[in-house]
Parts: C-alpha cells; sequence; structure tokens
C-alpha cells in the first residue's frame, strides 16, 4: 500500500519514535526504487534522469519506529537550477525533518560524492545508501563500506534496491543515527582553505556568535556565499569587523585555485577530498576498463547515420504490433459485450431502463473497453523506453532536429511522455530550468497523441483502411501529429516565445535490463487507470449521452410512425419504418439538438452532428468519443442486423473525407478535461487554459479544413 | 585556444578552463566538468550538433554551444 498523506493525518502518539527522514541523492540512482523496496510502495521509477519531480511522503513502520520517508526529486548538486531541484534544495533548508539519507550510486561514487559533501555542511545527520551494490560488485568495484564510515564520519551502508539486499541494516543505521548525537563532519579543505576556516572560527569563537549549526559550517557556507548564512550573520553587530576578513579569505581562496569563482573554487575542493576517498576505499578487480556493454550498445543505437532510422523503425513496429497484436482479442471483447447487453437485456422489462442500460452504459463502456489490448500494447512500449535509458539517447540524436525549431533537447522527455497521457507530461515539463521553454513545451505536448485518442484512431483506422494498412496509419497519425507539434513549436517560438536558447546538459545514464515486475506492475496500473476510468466517468458520460439522445419524447412522431409501422406491407417496409423513426427521434432529442445547433460551424469540415456531438463530449475526455458515437450508432442505428458492430457503423455512415479530417482534430483539439487542469496548473494561471484553447481549436479547424479538402480530391 | 568542439571522436581530452557564465558553470561542475577533470568524446550527433563525452564514468550529452566554452588540451 502506497501511503502519501500528510502527517498531520496520521501522525502517531508516540512522538518520541517517529523518524522523519528526507531521501536525498543524484538523479537516476535509484531513490523512488529504493523507497519501493523498504515500504512496498508503488512510485514511478524510470532510467532517467527527472522520474520523480515532486516529493512524495511514504510512511512505514520498522521495529520500533514509525518511518516517514520523503522522496525528494534527483539534484546533481546543492543548487536551485531546474523546478525540480528547487523542491529539494527548499525542503533540505527550510522543513523539518530529522535525518538525510543520502542515496549513491556505488558504480560512480567520486560524481556521487559531490552532492555527499555539500550536503554535509548542512549540519544534519546523513546515513549514506551505497546503492546499487550488486551492480558495482559484478563491475569488479568493491568498497569498503566500514572504512568510508570511518572516514567520513558518516554511516555508510551497502544497499541494492534491485534485490533488496541491506535494506535492513540500512533502516538499522537510521534508526542508530536517529539516537545519536550530532555527526562531527570530517570534511576536510586544502591548507588554504583550512586556514581561512580556522580563522573565521576563531572569530566567531571569540564573539560567541550564537548559531544553532556549528561555527565551522558557518564558516564554510560563508565562504561559499550562502544566502541564508548572509542573511542571519548581516543583522549581528560582528558583520562589521567579519565582513574585511571574509573578503581576504575570499581573495585569498581564488588566488590559491586561480579562479575568480568562489564556488567553483569550493567544487574543486570537494573534488579533490571525493578523490581521496575514493582511492582509500574502492579496490577496483579490473584495472583495464574494455569497452562496457553501454558504449557498445551506444555505438549502435547513437549511430550518426543510422540512429535516427533506427529509432523510427522501434516506433514503427510499436504501432504495427499495437494494431496487429491488439486486434486478435478485440472481436473477442465485442462478441462478450454484445452477449452481455442481450443477456442483460432480456431481464429487464423496463423499455426506458433497458435501454439505458443496453444501449446507454453497456454500448459505451464497451467501445472504449473494446481497446484495452491497443492500450496495453502502447503502455508496454513507453514503459520499455522509459526503463531501458534508451530515452535519453533519443534526446541525444534528436535534440539538433529539436534545436532547429527551438524546442530544448530534454523536452522530448515530456513529449514521448505525452504518447501516453498528457497528464504526467505536464508535470514532467518541470525538468526544463527555463520557463519559456517549459511553456513552449507544454503547449506542444497536445500534439503528442495520448492513450485515450488511440482507440478513436484505431476505430477510424480498422473502419477505413484494410489490416495491413492500419498499423501504418497509426504510425503515420502519430508522427505527424509529433511534426505538427514541431511546425506549431517554431511559430509559438518565433512569437509568443522569444528568447535565447538554453544549454543543453544531459546525462545519459547506463542501460539497464528493465525488469518484467516493473514494467507489469507500470502497465498493469494504467491499464487498470484506464478500466476504471470506463467503469465510472465513461459509464457516467455514456449515461449523460443517452439521456441526451432519448429525451424529450415527442409524442406526435411516435404516433405517426406507430400508425406507419402497423400498416406496413411486410417485414421489410417495417424495418425502414422502424429506423426511420429512431433516426427522426434521435434529430429532435436534445444531443441533436445540440449537435443540429452546433453543425453549421462543422460543416466545412465534413462532419455530421454525431461527429460534431462526439467532439464536444470528447472535451470531456476522449475515450468519450468512441462512447458517444457508440452509444449515437447504437441508437439511431440504419445498418442491417447481421452488420452492426461500430466499426461498420462507421466506414458504412461516414465518408472517408471526413472521417480524415475528424481525426485531424482528434489529433490537435483540447486535451481532456483532467489534463486541462494539470496545465493549467503547471503553466501557472488561467489565462493559459484560454491560450492553449483558442490555440488548439484554430490550428484543428485550419488542418482539418485542408486535410477534409485534400482528402475530397481524392476520394 | 582549443575547445572541446574541436576534439574528434575518440579523442581523451584535460580541461583547462570553463569559460562559461556562472549558472551554466555550475551545471557543469555539478556534472563533474571541472578544471582538471579527464573527458573522452564518445560520439557526436547528425551535424556535429550535439556530443556525447564520458566523465569519469558518466556519460553526458552536451550542445555544440557548450561544448565550445570548454578549453581543453590534448592529453
Amino acid at each position: 500500500m502506497i501511503d502519501t498523506v500528510n502527517i498531520e493525518e496520521k501522525s502517531c502518539p508516540v512522538i518520541a519514535n517517529h523518524i522523519k527522514v528526507a531521501l536525498v541523492g543524484q538523479p537516476n540512482v535509484g531513490k523512488s526504487m529504493l523507497i519501493n523496496s523498504v515500504s512496498n510502495a508503488h512510485l514511478h521509477v524510470g532510467n532517467f534522469s527527472g522520474v520523480t519531480v515532486d516529493k512524495t511522503e511514504v510512511l512505514f513502520d520498522y521495529k520500533d519506529y514509525h518511518f516517514t520517508v520523503v522522496d525528494l526529486p534527483g539534484t546533481y548538486a546543492f543548487t536551485d537550477y531546474t523546478i525540480e531541484e528547487r523542491v529539494t534544495h527548499d525542503y533540505l533548508c527550510d522543513e523539518n525533518y530529522d535525518l538525510i539519507i543520502n542515496v549513491v550510486d556505488s558504480t560512480n561514487l567520486e560524481k556521487n560524492l559531490q552532492l555527499t559533501s555539500e550536503l554535509m555542511s548542512m549540519n544534519k545527520n546523513i546515513v549514506i545508501a551505497l546503492n546499487m551494490s550488486d551492480e558495482a560488485e559484478k563491475e569488479g568495484i568493491n568498497i569498503d563500506a566500514e572504512y568510508m564510515t570511518q572516514l567520513l564520519g558518516i554511516p555508510c551502508v551497502k544497499v541494492s534496491a534491485q534485490t533488496k539486499e541491506g535494506i535492513d541494516e540500512l533502516l538499522d543505521a537510521v534508526a542508530d543515527t536517529y539516537e545519536e548525537d550530532e555527526q562531527e563532519s570530517k570534511l576536510v579543505f586544502s591548507e588554504a582553505v583550512e586556514e581561512e576556516i580556522a580563522q573565521i572560527v576563531w572569530y566567531l569563537d571569540k564573539h560567541k556568535y550564537g548559531a544553532k549549526n556549528s561555527y565551522r559550517n558557518v564558516a564554510i557556507n560563508l565562504l561559499k556565499n550562502n544566502k541564508k548564512t548572509y542573511q542571519k550573520i548581516h543583522n549581528n553587530p560582528i558583520w562589521i569587523e567579519l565582513q574585511p576578513i571574509l573578503v581576504e579569505a575570499s581573495k585569498h581562496i581564488e588566488l590559491h585555485h586561480d579562479s575568480d569563482d568562489i564556488k567553483e573554487s569550493f567544487a574543486e575542493e570537494y573534488a579533490s577530498f571525493n578523490r581521496g576517498i575514493v582511492a582509500e576505499v574502492i579496490k577496483q578487480n579490473s584495472i583495464q576498463e574494455k569497452k562496457t556493454l553501454t558504449e557498445k550498445i551506444d555505438n549502435v543505437l547513437i549511430h550518426r547515420v543510422f540512429g535516427i532510422p533506427i529509432f523510427l523503425f522501434f516506433m514503427w513496429s510499436l504501432f504495427q504490433l499495437t494494431f496487429e497484436i491488439g486486434a486478435i482479442p478485440m472481436e473477442y471483447i465485442d462478441g462478450f459485450f454484445g452477449w452481455f447487453g442481450d443477456t442483460i437485456g432480456a431481464t429487464i422489462p423496463n423499455d426506458d431502463i433497458r435501454s439505458l442500460v443496453v444501449d446507454g452504459i453497456i454500448a459505451g463502456v464497451g467501445a472504449v473497453v473494446l481497446f484495452v489490448p491497443n492500450i496495453i500494447i502502447l503502455f508496454i512500449g513507453i514503459a520499455l523506453l522509459e526503463s531501458t535509458g534508451y530515452m535519453s539517447r533519443v534526446a541525444f540524436l534528436l535534440d539538433g532536429f529539436f534545436h532547429k525549431f527551438g524546442l530544448h533537447g530534454q523536452s522530448f522527455i515530456p513529449l514521448v511522455t505525452g504518447f501516453g497521457c498528457s497528464i504526467p507530461a505536464y508535470m514532467s515539463a518541470r525538468i526544463l530550468k527555463n520557463d519559456r521553454d517549459r511553456l513552449l513545451t507544454l503547449f506542444i505536448i497536445g500534439f503528442m497523441s495520448c492513450g485515450a485518442r488511440l482507440p478513436v484512431y484505431v476505430l477510424f483506422a480498422g473502419a477505413f483502411f484494410s489490416p495491413e494498412m492500419a498499423g501504418n496509419v497509426l504510425f503515420i497519425i502519430y508522427i505527424s501529429g509529433a511534426l505538427l507539434g514541431l511546425v506549431a513549436a517554431k511559430i509559438l517560438k518565433l512569437t509568443a516565445f522569444k528568447g535565447a536558447d538554453e544549454p543543453f546538459v544531459m546525462e545519459m545514464p547506463k542501460y539497464r535490463l528493465p525488469s518484467i515486475k516493473l514494467i507489469w506492475h507500470t502497465v498493469l496500473t494504467k491499464t487498470m487507470m484506464y478500466l476504471k476510468k470506463a467503469g465510472t466517468f465513461i459509464a457516467a458520460a455514456s449515461m449523460l449521452v443517452w439521456f441526451l439522445s432519448n429525451y424529450p419524447h415527442n409524442l406526435e412522431l411516435f404516433k405517426s410512425y406507430e400508425s406507419k409501422i402497423e400498416m406496413a406491407v411486410d417485414k421489410d417496409e417495417k424495418t425502414e419504418f422502424e429506423n426511420q423513426f429512431a433516426v427522426a427521434h434521435l434529430e429532435q432529442s436534445y444531443l441533436g439538438t445540440i449537435g443540429k445547433f452546433t453543425e453549421p460551424i462543422f460543416t466545412p469540415l465534413g462532419f455530421d452532428w454525431k461527429m460534431s456531438v462526439a467532439l464536444q463530449t470528447g472535451l470531456a475526455a476522449k475515450e468519450v468519443v468512441v462512447s458517444t458515437l457508440g452509444v449515437l450508432y447504437a441508437l439511431g442505428d440504419d445498418v442491417d442486423e447481421d452488420n452492426n458492430s461500430l466499426i461498420n457503423a462507421i466506414s458504412n455512415n461516414i465518408p472517408f473525407a471526413s472521417a480524415i479530417s475528424f481525426i485531424v482534430v482528434i489529433m490537435i483539439y483540447l486535451p481532456c478535461l483532467a489534463a486541462s487542469i494539470v496545465f493549467t496548473r503547471e503553466a501557472g494561471g488561467i489565462k493559459y487554459f484560454f491560450y492553449l484553447f483558442i490555440f488548439t481549436s484554430l490550428t484543428a479547424y485550419f488542418m482539418a479544413f485542408i486535410a477534409y479538402n485534400i482528402a475530397k480530391l481524392f476520394s | 585556444m582549443k575547445t572541446l568542439l574541436d576534439c574528434k571522436k575518440a579523442c581523451r581530452v584535460k580541461v583547462l578552463k570553463l569559460n562559461a557564465a556562472t549558472e551554466l558553470k555550475q551545471r557543469l561542475i555539478s556534472f563533474g566538468i571541472m578544471k582538471e577533470a579527464e573527458i573522452e568524446v564518445l560520439e557526436h550527433a547528425p551535424g556535429k550538433k550535439t556530443i556525447e563525452i564520458k566523465v569519469g564514468k558518466m556519460r553526458i550529452a552536451l550542445r555544440d554551444q557548450e561544448a565550445a566554452l570548454i578549453e581543453v588540451e590534448k592529453l
């Protein structure tokens, strides 16, 4: 069970045994995965930096302690460069917590210690989790954790989030550290810096400066130009005398490092301290590093000629599979809901209620559930992309191309996430530092067709193209949506989001074999969410659509057709009249009235009123487009009995050109209600929502108009 | 003056100086790209717009503009 409630709600009576831990580490070292293996929580895990963009609290018990672990976004250094890094920075500085678990990647200790050494002047107790120790051992890296504990004065515990090794030891170490006094930092600098620190400490001591932090840490923070420390000491009378000492000290250190940047000097100090530590504690078996597997794979996958074709081939295969394999169980699901509707319908005597259940709920929900197999395959594809480390490679390959369109290479990550669902995509745009880049990306994410739009595409591709072509059509839809997004990005960059380019510096993670369990879990969660939505939101929407399309009852119309049907000469004519009545009834219903009212707007795009209505209900959720079509064509059914599946109804009732233009609108227009809300929040104001609405509506209308007229020429 | 951008594939160099503005410099440093660091050029993306380098054990992607700010000497 995952518990992400506030402490206040779930706080336990025994305060003394409550340990609040901040989980800190560089990106992609397995923080979320560590929490998952400690607590059986199910936080989202991937193999690229920036999976966790907001803090998450997880509660669990271990021995006599109640643990609250706060999973913070990964940060390379203790800075506030991007929004996610700011979350971590501000949390560590301002919030109340008992200690820090610093998660480090054992296979890359030196780089990871860079953050550790910055944390060591925080005046908080730390426990270091040497994560991925199993992987390190495989690579021949042996870390002497005990010696490291001695050298740093911080408990270091070897763990593996993957195999769950060392988890208990880690929690024991946390509990012990919690009971202990303050750790004394054993961070040592070069002689030049130590001299200056000693002088400042001596000065602070002489004046009995009152501080929570140790004098040594205050001195280090002052030398590092830490704003908060400055603010505090600035109001103290000793500032007047301290200031010239600090100026001298900084000059001295900068001179020593031949640099005019004190932060750079300190980074070098930390680096040499860490080199020392690593040299002491690591015993590397294989001295001469051969080409790692990752480098071998990279030689192929990011090859300067073959890289992009390989990527396109992967995407094409994904959509082929989505259609081909997804189509196999479709027939059975369709058959099941047909049988289910008939069976349930037979038990309901009341005409209206039977129609509500069978034509409304079952037809609507069934139309959405039909596409579960396609959705599952798409989600597996995205999960593979996320967890293997390939995503960053594609960002690398496409950065030059993206850059031409004014997008940042790292925009690729939210954009790909957008193929699954726009909501997490909007959230993950936080990895972009610059607000302009972020807003631009937010506006473009909608062009990446989300999983909920897949049913519409599969439905129309299946209705208008041969099975051999349908997979290609899906691929073309997705790719052209993405290309259109790039063009839109360029236009926005030249008009609304003008500005200088941000630097692009990104880590390329090691390739990892995706764990089946992880993929299974991610896909299961997302599929269950889809099904849950079908059972709740879509069912409710289907009921509403059913109601709006059945009422008001028009007695005159009913009577006029009743007599016609009675006077019918044979069975065929009777059916003919029945169908005519159904169509006439539907057209005068509330939904028909709305559809007829808005039809003129959509006529230039080739839509009849049913399609217009489906588009409008799709504003709530894209699956509703399919369920609305399902309900509308189940009711006004003028196709013969043995041929009434939704796909056939669509291909018989909708002209080819209208279908193309419908797909174009679905590709571009406003994302669903939930996504729009998240968009508004992430963009930072309701006005952005209106911009998005106007931007997407105009683009969709314009593009669909062109597509409709071109398609008309060919059909 | 030679920069990282001038380096060919599989070239190994040592960083002499970072000519970046404060913020970008911090960013580079936090990735381990700092004075004295050893860098290996792994791959160029199409058009040499983006390059992949290796610092320590970490692989990093940089854009041409950023690479041009890193002064290096051949090892």
